[in-house]
């Protein structure tokens, strides 16, 4: 019988009108990296906030390491580990300090606690900085920082919220090489959000979440067939005419998106030479790609996960400049 | 045991943060010493003496003291209010502890520091000539320590309702300001206004000033810095146990509104 670290039965968070989180119901695995994929506002935060016992759920229930996170918050909140989408440093503490100071909340056994520090911070190479205050770290080893914070006290399940958000690609390909490295060692569970489609396929499962209700939950390879074979993409001129063209000749549906048109098909090497040949609709760009987690989220949703992602990495980077120039 | 773990891992943390920010020590301390030195100085020839043996400066030496030590525990409410904006009360609101040790420990770093800052000014009282014997100094100590903690308390249960720094500030401003001009820090209670002597009577910090004067000048009963209470002449313990029912209170209201956090 497969352990559940984590189950959750049909949770429902309101704001008033709002309903955040719609009926979810999931259960996930010990060991498993599960990722949440949504765009933002789908829920994604709301859900992790109530796993934590940061914020009630209206009604249903989540169940984590046997724990309830209504009536057991203390037991959850050692079970778990957690690095949040902001910052939750203190910058006038040294590296070591901040760890310091969560081992003592957590009650890690004064006997392993100075040795685990030292593990922990060689294993995300912050080391040679501890004694230096958190403020004069760079993003990347804020964000190293947190993860090593959140497994000091041998959770059972680390939760990452938007781990990499605002990171440049250098430091995301770090970060996840640690976060598997000590899955590999320490065998926990992680639980992920995020709206990167490539970083959701380093999950086992992925849950899709939209307007706060799970539409699926799979593996990113099966998900990825859901979409079908090739997909191409053809610009054009005239968008109706072209769609209109594509739907005679090939009986396909074209998905648009302003003036892109979007269809697979089973091969596409061998489909494209004779598409570019026979189409009468003038055609300024075509392109055939494998089909990606982008594609199965526009399927499931009709809508493009990335359309806030630039908005999201500016607002971070003014949030993040804010707080220097305030404090 | 969990609880007194966090109350101490909180206490802990302000201190070294504290620690680190030794400007805060200096700063803080320019206030109160510019109010001895400009006020005091200025005055004290015209004004003479206020009771036997004590010049204006020398009546406002232990109000300076409980003024550097209301305005220092304030500073409790603030740090939350800035936790909250800078992310790391989150670290802490997750944290396997209950909110009313984080409360107890917020409120009990204040008071330690605002505490030490009280000691620094007690440093001075050889500049305005007044000798402190070990024993007046070991008495002030809980004074002082009591006076924070009860500020200390209110200024938390303030950031548990208060969320941004702007409007904490605000409202501190607010508070602050009128607590520490109507608590006789600058002037003698006999003789005012009635508005102004009501204000005076349901100020908390009076209660809080008027101990360390009493243990600083003498408490004699028939002392006219003595505070006159619906005619009922207020000894040091009178005093005292008014200021510990206020700070009992608050830190009660302070813990529970702090659980009450979603």
């Amino acid at each position: 019988m497969v352990n559940h670290i984590i189950k959750v039965e049909n949770l429902v968070k309101r704001f008033g009108e709002l309903v955040a989180v719609d009926d979810i119901s999931f259960t996930v695995a010990q060991g498993e990296i599960f990722g949440f994929l949504g765009p933002n506002g789908a829920g994604k935060t709301t859900t992790i906030n109530i796993l934590c016992t940061l914020s009630k759920p209206t009604s249903g229930k989540a169940i984590i390491n046997g724990f309830d996170v209504v009536r057991q918050q203390s037991q959850v909140r050692q079970s778990i580990g957690l690095v949040f989408q902001d910052p939750s440093l203190d910058d006038r503490l040294s590296g070591l300090q901040n760890l310091r100071f969560h081992a003592l909340v957590y009650n890690v056994p004064a006997a392993v606690r100075e040795k685990k520090m030292e593990q922990i911070l060689k294993t995300v190479e912050l080391w040679d900085r501890r004694h230096n205050q958190v403020r004069y770290y760079s993003g990347g080893m804020k964000r190293r920082l947190e993860i090593a914070r959140g497994l000091l006290h041998y959770p059972k399940v680390l939760f990452l919220d938007e781990p990499t958000l605002g990171l440049d690609p250098q430091t995301r390909n770090r970060i996840w090489e640690y976060i598997l490295e000590l899955r590999q060692r320490e065998g926990i569970t992680v639980f992920l959000t995020t709206h990167y489609m490539d970083e959701a396929e380093k999950a086992d499962r992925i849950a899709i979440i939209d307007h706060g209700r799970l539409v699926t939950i799979d593996t990113p390879e099966r998900l990825k067939k859901l979409v079908g074979q090739d997909i191409i993409s053809v610009k054009s001129d005239d968008g109706d005419k072209a769609a209109e063209e594509i739907r005679l000749r090939y009986q396909i549906e074209a998905r648009r998106d302003r003036d892109v048109l979007t269809f697979e098909v089973d091969n596409g090497e061998e489909f494209l030479p004779v598409f570019i040949k026979e189409f009468g609709t003038k055609i300024l760009s075509v392109s055939l790609r494998r089909p990606s987690l982008d594609d199965v989220f526009l399927k499931l949703t009709g809508r493009e996960i990335r359309e806030e992602e630039v908005s999201d990495v500016f607002k971070a980077m003014v949030r993040q400049h804010g707080r220097h120039t305030r404090r | 045991m969990n609880n007194l773990r966090g109350v101490y891992t909180i206490w802990y943390r302000d201190i070294l943060r504290f620690w680190h920010d030794k400007m805060r020590m200096i700063g803080s301390l320019v206030f109160p010493l510019l109010f001895l030195g400009v006020f005091g100085s200025g005055l004290s020839t015209r004004m003479g003496f206020l009771a036997p043996g004590v010049n204006f400066t020398q009546f406002m030496f232990p109000g300076i003291i409980g003024m550097t030590v209301l305005m220092s525990s304030f500073m409790a409410g603030v740090s939350v209010v800035w936790d909250r904006e800078f992310g790391f009360l989150k670290e802490v609101l997750v944290a396997p502890i209950s909110r009313a040790s984080v409360a107890a420990g917020k409120t009990l770093g204040a008071a330690t520091v605002a505490l030490l800052q009280g000691i620094v000014v007690l440093l001075f009282a050889p500049l305005v000539d007044i000798s402190l014997s070990t024993w007046t100094v070991l008495a002030l100590l809980p004074l002082m320590f009591l006076l924070a903690a009860s500020i200390g308390s209110l200024g938390v249960l303030l950031a548990t309702r208060i969320r941004s720094m702007e409007a904490f500030q605000a409202v501190m401003q607010m508070l602050m300001f009128p607590m520490m001009f109507l608590s006789g820090v600058f002037f003698p209670m006999q003789g005012l206004p009635v508005w102004m002597n009501i204000l005076v009577k349901v100020n908390p910090a009076t209660y809080g000033i008027a101990p360390i004067r009493q243990v600083v000048l003498g408490a004699l009963p028939d002392s006219p810095f003595n505070i006159n209470l619906l005619g009922h002449n207020m000894s040091l313990w009178d005093n005292v146990i008014v200021l510990a029912v206020f700070g009992t209170v608050m830190i009660l209201l302070a813990m529970w509104s702090f659980s009450a956090e979603e």
